[in-house]
């Protein structure tokens, strides 16, 4: 009992000192203000791809139309705040709620099958839900986007400040609910789908429910990342949700390990950061910034951290050694 | 004594291949039978209709769990079979290979957990008691079959005889009242063999068991079964106790071929 409260404390701890540290340096500007954007923007990166990372990674169901989730979450927040007026707070929350009943419609059918058609179906999805905010132009502003969706706050000066500190906060919430919820019965039912999905049916464990549990529940977060990043951008406009900012998400979560949620955001921030640092190489980026994935796919192909974790608490007790490879590739 | 698992008249079809026809088969509570028979001659297909796997295409299974309710199986999905009290093992092996050996067992602990998701991502004291109790048996049954110490390894690092042992505890952990082995000697050595014979008699006990089991060792067949079922081209051609079986020339036939008999 007393290690699990130590164990809580240390990591509780750590996550404010750091959240707070963090938040203070960009007050006081110590860290400029383009980096805090970037930071910000890779924790909401780190929050889509954990939730791509919860399906693929640990369900072991392909899905290629994250973007079109993020996409619902970030209008359906944005049309909340500005058409109906409602708190922030509560559109971000309805916004989830929103893409997970997308995620549930589109899982019900879909799911039943086992195999790729969920890849398919989701990369199908991800253009239409960009096709239609391009044509309900009175809602979405259509192709021209939608402009001045109030951010975190009205005060200029402290706007990056506290775009940063909402956004790593939901970011650390959505860390601490997968984590929990992956290392439970609940996890461990969603983990044996992936291992073996006949064993896991015989072994009393209703697969499509599960599947359908755990497609909801990544669309809600997907959700939940896009409603932040609409208020942290404060514009949207689809084609910032096509078909190339889903293979973002991919990119993260197979270069940090299927599997793993410290992988996840280890290679959610530095993503993100290369994708920024390498602008100063103009067009050669994107020959450099694939290079670079190549590079690392071909000497770690497992990702990063594999299906490992990296812990700061040392967890005592049997422990599951998990080893990538073996796993389907993307 | 009444019968835990009826099936009746069961056949399927695979496009025009009739894999099992007419399959007349009940097992009463606590008997140990075997299920023998040539390869191909649809064993494996039988153990598949009865945990939910296929579903018959004419015929009725029919269980009675340990409440006593007869339940009908056709149709039902293997986790629903599951939770009635039948489990099962696999002839290829089908552990979570990438989990460690005590996560393979509490995997099949989970329709006995007594916690839903919210207690798990609030760690409420539910949650903690039902993981100790959940490891506490696991751990309990991996003891039983000598497998505890391994219980941090990864399934896939187990020797192919430990693997065999993990798969039977994993079926175990769902708590069955009937357990399906597909050959559990299967790549054992004799020495293996006989120990696993031991064991399935004490689990049998233990447990309060009823077993059905395919295996084409002959030594454990007719060293443990009190009956033996002998399965050839999807239809049963002998039934019986091991010593009857033995003797019967249509399993003689079917193993050996027709000059087996002249000869003899």
């Amino acid at each position: 009992m007393t290690t699990k409260l130590r164990n809580f404390i240390i990591l509780a701890g750590l996550s404010v000192i750091a959240l707070v540290a963090v938040s203070l340096l960009i007050y006081v500007g110590v860290i400029d203000e383009y980096t805090a954007q970037i930071l910000t923007l890779a924790g909401v990166n780190v929050i889509v791809a954990l939730s791509l990372n919860l399906i693929t990674g640990f369900t072991g169901q392909l899905a290629l139309g994250h973007a079109g989730f993020m996409a619902i979450g970030a209008y359906a927040a944005a049309i909340c705040v500005m058409h109906f007026h409602l708190p922030l707070f509560a559109s971000l929350i309805l916004g989830a709620f929103v893409t997970a009943i997308f995620g549930f419609f589109i899982g019900f059918p879909t799911l039943k099958l086992s195999g790729d058609y969920l890849a398919i179906v989701t990369l199908g999805f991800g253009e239409i839900i960009r096709v239609i905010m391009v044509n309900l132009k009175d809602l979405t502003g259509g192709a021209a986007g939608l402009k001045g969706i109030p951010s975190f706050t009205k005060d200029l000066t402290l706007q990056p400040t506290l775009s940063f500190t909402w956004v790593i906060a939901a970011m650390i919430l959505v860390i601490v609910v997968m984590h929990n919820l992956l290392h439970s019965s609940v996890g461990r039912a969603i983990i044996s789908i992936r291992e073996d999905e006949i064993a896991a049916n015989s072994m009393g464990i209703n697969v499509f429910y599960y599947k359908m549990l755990s497609f909801t529940l990544s669309a809600f977060i997907a959700g939940l990342g896009g409603g932040l990043y609409a208020t942290f951008f404060g514009y949207l406009n689809p084609t910032m949700f096509n078909f190339l900012k889903s293979c973002d998400f991919v990119i993260i979560v197979v270069l940090g390990g299927m599997g793993s949620i410290t992988g996840t955001v280890i290679s959610g921030f530095v993503l993100t950061y290369l994708q920024e640092f390498l602008r100063i190489m103009q067009d050669y980026r994107l020959v450099i910034y694939p290079f670079i994935l190549l590079l690392i796919m071909l000497f770690r192909p497992q990702g990063l951290m594999g299906s490992h974790e990296f812990r700061l608490t040392s967890v005592f007790g049997p422990r599951a050694k998990r080893t990538a490879g073996g796993k389907e590739g993307v | 004594m009444e019968a835990v698992l009826d099936a009746d008249n069961i056949s399927i079809v695979f496009g025009g291949l009739r894999a099992v026809s007419d399959f007349n088969f009940s097992i009463r509570e606590g008997e140990l039978v075997g299920l023998i028979g040539p390869n191909g001659a649809g064993k494996t297909t039988v153990f598949n209709m009865l945990s939910g796997v296929y579903s018959p295409t004419s015929g009725e299974i029919n269980f009675m769990g340990r409440d006593g309710r007869e339940t009908r199986l056709n149709g039902l999905a293997p986790y629903q079979i599951t939770k009635l009290g039948i489990a099962r093992t696999f002839q290829n092996i089908r552990l979570y290979k990438q989990l460690s050996v005590l996560d393979n067992v509490r995997i099949a602990h989970h329709q006995n957990v007594k916690y839903n998701s919210l207690d798990a991502i609030l760690r409420t004291k539910r949650f903690y008691t039902e993981e100790t109790k959940i490891e506490a048996e696991a751990r309990e049954l991996l003891a039983i079959f000598g497998i505890d110490d391994k219980r941090a390894e990864l399934a896939s690092n187990l020797p192919y005889g430990q693997q065999r042992k993990l798969e039977i505890v994993r079926a175990l952990a769902t708590n069955p009242s009937l357990l399906l082995l597909d050959e559990p000697a299967a790549g054992m050595n004799p020495q293996e063999t006989n120990a696993l014979m031991d064991l399935i008699a004490f689990i049998r006990k233990k447990f309060n068991l009823t077993i059905l089991l395919i295996e084409h060792d002959m030594s454990l067949v007719m060293g443990i079964c009190e009956r033996i079922v002998v399965l050839d081209y999807g239809k049963i051609i002998s039934e019986g106790v091991p010593d009857v079986v033995r003797k019967d020339p249509l399993v003689i036939k079917a193993y050996l071929g027709q000059e087996a008999i002249e000869s003899a």
